[in-house]
């Protein structure tokens, strides 16, 4: 294996890209219980192939739309660390300069729209975005994150329906990580596969192993190219599994809302670890350049709590403003 | 020479038909927006002159439309969405007040939602409970939105052209039955501002602050009532969010008295809003409490018998008027009224020559 090829380089950066975004969720997690960051918090610990894989094979002026575990997402498009972090911690400094907190993020520079924890609710603005370019002749495609949940949304229906109506430059990419909260798909939904639903619309529908961050990436380049050439709106049902609670820093597993056997299993398929090991196996220098990765990641993330701290915030006199453009 | 007269629909018509010639952002959508009828006639036309891309007909997905125009506002464009009844925006409501109201302050103004939703009030030929709702209340409790209800022609053109232009959402709201009233309107472009009174009828007795259809049912009874020596000033509100209270105020300090007349239900209503700002800054200038008028606290029936009484009417605000300034609401003033402002049409139609079915 040549080291220095540019597929063997991508794949370093796609690890480095989910190992960043678990070490920043861990980070989040252990430094919660400061209670300085005061806001709700979904961490996408376990789910981080989907976000790098589907972004991997992003342009920078492609969109992004998001939801309420939205940290991979915006990290993986490129959005600031440190807007981010600024943002948990309601300052100035944050990407909504505190009015927004984990479950808003932004950063327009980096074709992050916006997330927001109204389930469904960012769905049709997606599609608002790939109409828009349609209008605009521009070549953007514009994806969308969303949970199994979040299909169960009738907006949800009506986006697919506009979208394949219309045959808009969209990617629909649904993580099914089985819960919605603490409720499991079998209670929410028949026994089925969600992107059949998808296809029926009218979309051309996939699913795949969403801890696999080559098959995600493989799926992905696939969906956004034929998305971007005109073929019209695209699903992709991404299987993955939730490692902690539905919000918050902790494994809630003591609950018993889902089996031992479950969780090990779940945990056990990791997809950071899977890549590493497949890099590890393709050459022997790569776990020593892993651990310089992780080095120079946890150097990257303890600058932007700093940053993130010792950020002025805004005050109670400032609350009111910018309600109107 | 006297300026052009055109109705509402048409005026309405020219803004939309201007403000895509001027501005390429601008795109229409809504359920039956290309259709024969074109939404009363609002949209006709635009299909043919400005295509097919630019003037959408739209599934039956309130919910979902408004997202895609948020999206497409989000992404440099400039919708309005049209709704054939404001009751079928209910139905958009997430998008609303969850997206569209609040994007510019969660997101700390780092983008906007320059977006108009034209919604229009049912009344009469049967309209019902679903079809007749008066929900300006609703939408003017959601910061983010403005919220305005154009009386005039003149206004629904110069309006709707400075709702196109504002960058936030603007919920626009038309009473069927302005429709087809005429008024001046000019040819050019012009806008007319979303946060202002306009007084259509000077007074000096008793504050008449109205909306919508209401301020045409308070020109009526303020025509009635100068011969019997009460003046009203008349006060077309034209923006429930903001309310230009300071309009209402400058007036009640001459007048004293304020009668509030609103199109929709009394309880929690924009009139009760309205009433508690002019009381909080301007309590002293009072001589009496003041009044509301407003349709009763339950939904409009279908049946023109059951319908018959359910709308206040000119007389009802002369009525009003008169009992507010401590002036004999019977006798030969009331036949008076009666003779001068009882309805020659029917009650459930806006004029005479209107026959159904919508």
């Amino acid at each position: 294996m040549d080291l220095s090829s540019p597929n063997t380089l991508s794949s370093v950066e796609h690890h480095r890209a989910m190992l960043r975004i678990r070490l920043v969720e861990q980070a989040i997690a252990e430094r919660y219980a400061e209670q300085q960051m005061r806001c709700p918090m979904h961490l996408c610990i376990g789910q981080e192939a989907i976000a790098v894989g589907v972004c991997a094979a992003l342009q920078p002026e492609d969109k992004v739309f998001s939801n309420h575990r939205a940290h991979g997402h915006y990290l993986a498009k490129g959005g600031s660390l440190k807007a981010m972090l600024a943002e948990l911690y309601g300052r100035a400094t944050g990407c909504c300069g505190g009015r927004g907190g984990s479950m808003h993020l932004i950063d327009l520079d980096v074709g992050f729209m916006g997330a927001t924890p109204i389930v469904g609710g960012t769905v049709p603005l997606a599609v608002g975005s790939a109409w828009a370019a349609r209008l605009q002749r521009q070549p953007r495609v514009t994806v969308v994150f969303f949970g199994d949940g979040c299909f169960e949304e009738g907006v949800v229906h009506e986006s697919l329906n506009f979208a394949a109506l219309h045959k808009l430059p969209i990617v629909f990419v649904c993580e099914n990580n089985q819960f919605s909260v603490y409720t499991r798909l079998n209670e929410r939904q028949p026994d089925r596969p969600i992107y059949p639903i998808a296809a029926a619309h009218g979309l051309t529908a996939v699913s795949g192993n969403g801890n696999d961050l080559d098959a995600v990436l493989g799926l992905a380049q696939a969906a956004i190219g034929r998305a971007r050439a005109g073929a019209g709106p695209q699903f992709l049902e991404l299987h993955t599994y939730r490692w902690r609670e539905h919000c918050g820093p902790n494994f809630d597993d003591n609950l018993g809302y889902r089996s031992d056997a479950e969780v090990s299993a779940g945990l056990a398929d990791c997809p950071i670890l899977a890549h590493a090991q497949r890099l590890g196996v393709a050459h022997p220098d790569f776990p020593a350049i892993l651990a310089r990765q992780e080095a120079d990641i946890r150097a990257e993330i303890e600058e932007a709590f700093g940053f993130a701290l010792a950020s002025r915030a805004s005050g109670a006199e400032q609350a009111g403003e910018k309600v109107y453009a | 020479m006297p300026e052009r007269q055109i109705s509402y629909a048409q005026a309405l018509r020219e803004g939309l038909d201007q403000a895509m010639a001027q501005d390429p952002r601008v795109i229409v959508i809504g359920e039956g927006v290309p259709d024969p009828k074109a939404i009363f006639g609002t949209t006709a036309g635009l299909r043919e002159r400005f295509g097919g891309e630019r003037v959408f007909d739209m599934p039956l997905s309130e919910n979902g439309a408004t997202g895609f125009c948020i999206g497409a506002a989000l992404s440099g464009m400039r919708p309005v969405m049209v709704h054939q009844r404001i009751d079928f925006a209910l139905l958009a409501m997430d998008q609303l007040v969850n997206n569209a109201a609040k994007w510019h302050y969660m997101f700390n103004g780092k983008a906007s939602v320059p977006l108009v939703v034209r919604v229009i009030v049912g009344r009469g030929w049967g309209q019902g409970p679903q079809h007749s709702q008066s929900l300006q209340g609703m939408f003017a409790q959601i910061p983010g939105l403005r919220v305005v209800m154009p009386t005039t022609a003149h206004d629904a053109k110069g309006m709707l052209m400075a709702a196109i232009a504002d960058n936030n959402p603007v919920i626009f709201i038309e009473h069927r039955w302005l429709h087809g009233v005429t008024d001046e309107v000019p040819e050019a472009a012009y806008q007319v501002p979303l946060d202002q009174a306009k007084v259509l009828h000077p007074g000096d007795d008793v504050t008449v602050a109205a909306f919508s259809f209401m301020a045409l049912e308070a020109l009526l009874a303020a025509r009635a009532l100068a011969p019997e020596g009460l003046s009203l000033e008349v006060v077309d509100m034209r923006s429930v969010r903001p309310l230009d209270v300071p309009t209402v105020l400058q007036s009640v300090r001459r007048t004293g008295r304020l009668l509030v007349a609103d199109t929709a239900g009394q309880t929690g209503g924009v009139g009760a809003e309205l009433i508690s700002q002019v009381v909080a800054q301007g309590f002293g200038a009072l001589r009496v409490a003041p009044v509301r008028v407003a349709s009763p606290d339950h939904p409009a029936p279908s049946s023109p018998f059951m319908a018959e009484t359910y709308y206040p009417t000119a007389l009802t605000l002369a009525h009003a008027a008169l009992a507010l300034a401590g002036r004999p609401t019977d006798g030969p003033t009331l036949e008076r009224l009666q003779g001068a402002l009882t309805r020659k049409d029917p009650h459930d139609t806006p004029h005479r020559n209107f026959s159904g079915p919508f």
